[in-house]
């Protein structure tokens, strides 16, 4: 396919969403917002141990209390088998995702759900969480991942023997999987080089701390049929998660995707629809169950927190000749941490020829992590930024110099292995390097920090409908729950392909009986996959209308083209007639063969890699560690973007999350493995005064596979942000920090080890 | 004859630590026929677990892809996102 | 327990209500009179989703008993328009894609029209300052403080 390179109407535009008003004016309905007559409330109860047996579990008290409709624990929930389907996040393993659920037998963490009660109020329900016995008996824990894959440490799991080893251990352990990834010889490598850097970093574990708790809404029918509304990333993947867990047929159950308050990756599993679907089978009535924040918090989402050692060798040209790291992910309470893509991206943005990386995936007695923005590369770049700012400085090279000397680019073979297409990385570091903010004056106590990021990008299964209505206005239709104005972006790409007004066209997200299956929202994968559908689905009505107009006039098809949102004739010989709008043709439909709709389903192959460069400004407050981002500044390639303000915001939302991770967010434990700061008070994201405005550039390096040049764009900004910030700090104070967050006490500790 | 690059844990696995092979096959579907033939059980794991490359174009779920004679395919994990 | 009779204003109009006593106003406006346009993303008061106004103060409805507002004037986002018009803010959030995921949308226009209330001119900061108990994950802020700013320029201007 080729780029079109036609000036566009809308593409590149910033129209007002189209489903705007709802959420300003709070009518739009989230999760929570929908009420069933005669619903009942859904609540959890959830292990306040880390690890422990349940030896038995009394449910008869909260099953007898007046207005209890319904009580479920393990005994509810089918034991499946274990295996392992590509789920296009993170692997996914069935008999692990019941056992998420609701604890079977063991409690695996703090928050690990081990029963559930429907009632008739919320405070029924709690009593009633009050009158469930539960007995444990308490292990060993362990959180800290490389205490984890100690020999003596307890083990989570009895039956897990590490894959990816030769010949697998007979021993149980907390290593999941091994993973390696080899191109050259790294000790060829590093002979070669005349400077070689090495350091190990830790980060900690954060929270995607969306604003909407998870939230379900389950009503199953006398019949075996279900429908469930819940806010999600992706209802087509929770239809078939829930449809497994209930072993009931995949028609029979329909899913609705709420308006979504924010996902970043943690909506991409199930964690309480399929257990308001069991409540409410049990009970027979609609069940709501909502999350507390604390709940959140303990039970879903967060992602790995890791250990990383990472060598990397140049010569004093500047070349890098050889790099190597050792990534130890967790992955929380069941096997599956981002590991494998925490370690292709660790130096994919380079052009190296001899590359090494070895990574764990280790379970440790903490909620099961789930996707974040470009899960497990924020990590593994975040230790390879750091060694690489830190050998600029001893090189006393420029650090934006130095990745343009090793930068990858069009046909470099990837750390990961296969050749790059047409890729911008370059384009972002000549950007970055012409940006004001680079040559901007510091003061004291201030330093400036660069860092680079690489995402693959993901397309995947995407469908779209659309109908021309009677007036002439279209409904568009996809299965793609909207999390960040990707509607606005449908409207753009079918008002540009048809040439039409944009406002013309009315984007919904339609439920899973609607059409056809479309892949979570994830990956970046929207505009780019979803995006292509709606624009086939387009095309096929810009054909339709063609025909259409082909039969009023009574010529070829052939003969009438499709122009600037008219039907035309094809030139002087097709002959003499007045184009016709959509609306022309919309009223005469039925005389020329009924209703005008199209559908397109595709799976989106060929997604284009993104890459971005970041520049920080901090001040250091030497009395009290505290750390100030003063300006900020995010680069990116987005191939084309088609909402620009939207695009602006998927990278000033990124890069905001990112500082949170490099200064503020944590996951703190008390002695026994509880999680002691689950609330917004003491689990700290950024707030309005702790950030200054956050300048982007958009580079265009369009992406050849998509009709536009789309590439994907809500992960990469969540990169660079952790090594910029820590290289801006030892800039400010020449102190290289390797832990995570660098919140004031730590900086303190290493002004005060420094001086 | 494409240039096959199979991970190193799928070599380590099936392929007695070999990567790298030069294989004559017009596209996926055949390729990871040839690959089973070779190296039995390698195809179901291919199947369930990778995406390849083909000349730098990444398909997360191969099958029919074309593959020309000199054609460089690499065999890696399949890739979510969040 | 018996439940508790209230009679206050909301957005302008005549209520009533019963509720439980440890019931917030948050839950009641929500559960029972069905404005579920504030939101709860924690319940503890530190994300700012479910602000409201209770005569000129601004709170978050989760920290307040329902029971508290008898006679009192209070202001939620299904009330910030007028009519069909859209208040300022709402328009110039729309304009300036100030909101992505929109669930803490409600919380900070209101919380943003209590500011311009008494400060009509506000700087950065002080628009930085006053939003910090308005979480959103989605925006990084800069959109949302551009919003307000230029906002409460219009509306000087106006």
């Amino acid at each position: 396919m080729t780029v079109e390179s036609k000036k566009y109407k809308w593409v590149g535009t910033s129209p007002v969403r189209p489903d705007g008003n709802d959420k300003v004016t709070g009518r739009a309905k989230f999760g929570a917002d929908l009420m069933l007559p005669g619903m009942l409330t859904g609540k959890v109860l959830r292990s306040p141990h880390a690890h422990a047996n349940i030896k038995s579990i009394d449910t008869s008290k909260a099953e007898a209390l007046p207005g209890v409709k319904a009580v479920i624990t393990s005994a509810d929930v089918a034991e499946l088998e274990s295996e392992w389907v590509p789920a296009g996040e993170l692997q996914l393993n069935f008999r692990d995702l019941a056992h998420n659920i609701m604890a079977n037998g063991k409690a695996l963490y703090d928050g690990h759900a081990v029963a559930a009660v429907a009632a008739t109020s919320a405070a029924i329900a709690d009593a009633a969480l009050d009158l469930i016995k539960v007995d444990y008996e308490v292990l060993p824990h362990v959180i800290d991942v490389e205490e984890a894959m100690e020999a003596d440490a307890p083990v989570l799991h009895a039956d897990m023997f590490t894959d990816g080893v030769t010949p697998k251990p007979t021993k149980a352990s907390n290593i999941f999987k091994e993973v390696d990834i080899a191109v050259g010889d790294v000790e060829a490598g590093f002979a070669k080089a005349d400077l070689v850097v090495e350091r190990s970093f830790k980060t900690a574990p954060v929270h995607q701390a969306y604003l909407e708790p998870h939230a379900a809404v389950a009503s199953f029918s006398e019949d075996g049929q279900a429908e469930l509304w819940c806010c999600t990333q992706g209802h087509f993947v929770v239809r078939a998660y829930c449809a497994k867990l209930l072993g009931m047929d995949i028609a029979d159950l329909r899913v609705t995707a709420s308006e979504i308050g924010g996902g970043f990756g943690g909506k991409t599993t199930v964690y309480l629809e399929p257990v308001a679907l069991m409540l409410s089978r049990k009970a027979g009535k609609p069940v709501r169950a909502v999350m507390t924040r604390d709940e959140v918090f303990r039970a879903s989402g967060p992602t790995s927190g890791a250990a990383s050692w990472v060598k990397v060798g140049v010569t004093n040209d500047g070349t890098i000749v050889a790099g190597e790291a050792i990534l130890k992910y967790q992955a929380g309470a069941f096997a599956g941490s981002p590991i494998q893509p925490g370690c292709m991206c660790a130096f994919a943005p380079y052009d190296i020829e001899n590359v090494k990386v070895k990574g764990y995936d280790v379970v440790t007695n903490r909620s099961k992590v789930a996707a974040y923005r470009a899960p497990g590369a924020p990590i593994s770049e975040h230790a390879v930024e750091s060694v690489i700012d830190e050998i600029a400085k001893k090189l006393g090279m420029d650090p934006i110099e130095l990745r343009e000397k090793n930068a990858a680019r069009e046909g470099t073979n990837a750390a990961y292995g296969p050749k790059f297409g047409v890729i911008g990385f370059a384009d972002t570091l000549a950007a970055a390097k012409a940006h004001p903010h680079y040559s901007a004056p510091l003061g004291p106590n201030q330093g400036r920090g660069v860092a680079s990021g690489f995402w693959f990008n993901i397309g995947g299964s995407s469908s779209a409908t659309v109908n021309v209505n009677e007036d002439g206005t279209l409904a568009l239709a996809t299965g793609s729950p909207d999390i960040g104005g990707s509607r606005a972006s449908m409207a753009i790409m079918a008002a540009e392909t048809l040439g039409i007004e944009v406002t013309d066209v009315r984007p919904i997200v339609a439920d899973t009986a609607s059409l056809g299956y479309t892949f979570l929202t994830g990956g970046s994968r929207v505009t780019f996959a979803t995006g292509m559908a709606v624009i086939e689905a387009s095309k096929k009505i810009a054909l339709e209308l063609r025909e259409r107009a082909a039969k009023t006039w009574d010529i070829s098809v052939d003969a009438v083209i499709w122009e600037d949102g008219l039907a035309k004739p094809a030139g002087a010989n097709a002959g003499d007639f007045e184009p016709l709008t959509l609306a022309d043709l919309a009223a005469k439909a039925n005389q020329t063969g009924g209703p005008i709709s199209s559908a397109a389903s595709l799976n989106a192959e060929g997604a284009g890699p993104g890459f971005g460069t970041h520049i920080c400004d901090v001040e250091v407050d030497p009395e009290t560690g505290a750390v100030k981002v003063l300006r900020y500044t995010a680069v990116q390639d987005c191939g084309q973007a088609i909402h620009k303000a939207y695009v602006e915001g998927q990278i000033q939302g990124g890069a905001a999350q990112g500082i949170g991770w490099a200064l503020n967010e944590e996951y703190i434990y008390d002695e026994k493995g509880r999680l002691d700061n689950a609330s917004f008070l003491d689990y700290r994201i950024p707030v309005a005064s702790d950030l200054p405005m956050i300048d982007t550039v958009i580079v265009e390096v369009a992406n050849p596979t998509h009709p536009y040049g789309v590439r994907g764009v809500g992960e990469v900004p969540i990169i660079p942000p952790m090594a910029t910030v820590a290289n801006a700090i030892d800039s400010a104070i020449g102190i290289r920090l390797t832990e995570l967050p660098m919140s004031p006490p730590r900086v303190l500790a290493a002004l005060d080890n420094g001086s | 004859m494409a240039r096959i690059i199979l991970t190193s844990g799928l070599g380590n696995q099936y392929a007695g630590g070999q990567t790298e092979f030069e294989i004559e096959a017009v596209d996926v579907r055949r390729l990871v026929a040839v690959l089973e033939e070779r190296f039995p059980g390698i195809g179901p794991e291919i199947n369930r677990e990778m995406a390849v490359a083909i000349d730098g174009l990444i398909y997360q779920d191969p099958f029919l892809e074309r593959i020309e004679s000199d054609s460089e395919v690499y065999f890696l994990p399949r890739i979510g996102g969040g | 327990m018996a439940k508790i009779h209230v009679t206050t204003t909301i957005n302008g109009e005549p209520v009533e209500f019963l509720c439980e006593p440890q019931q917030t106003m948050l839950d009641v406006l929500r559960d029972e009179l069905r404005l579920t346009g504030s939101k709860e993303g924690c319940a503890t008061g530190d994300c700012g989703a479910c602000s409201v106004t209770v005569g000129d103060r601004l709170v978050c409805s989760c920290l307040m008993l329902g029971a508290e507002a008898e006679g009192q004037e209070i202001e939620t986002i299904e009330g910030m328009a007028d009519g069909d018009t859209l208040h300022p803010l709402q328009q110039k959030f729309l304009e300036e894609a100030a909101l992505q995921c929109g669930i803490c949308t409600p919380g900070v226009l209101i919380a943003a029209k209590a500011l311009l209330a008494k400060n009509p001119d506000p700087s950065e900061s002080e628009v930085r300052y006053w939003l910090a108990g308005n979480l959103c994950r989605c925006t990084g802020y800069d959109k949302i403080i551009r919003a307000v700013m230029d906002c409460a320029a219009d509306m000087r201007g106006a």
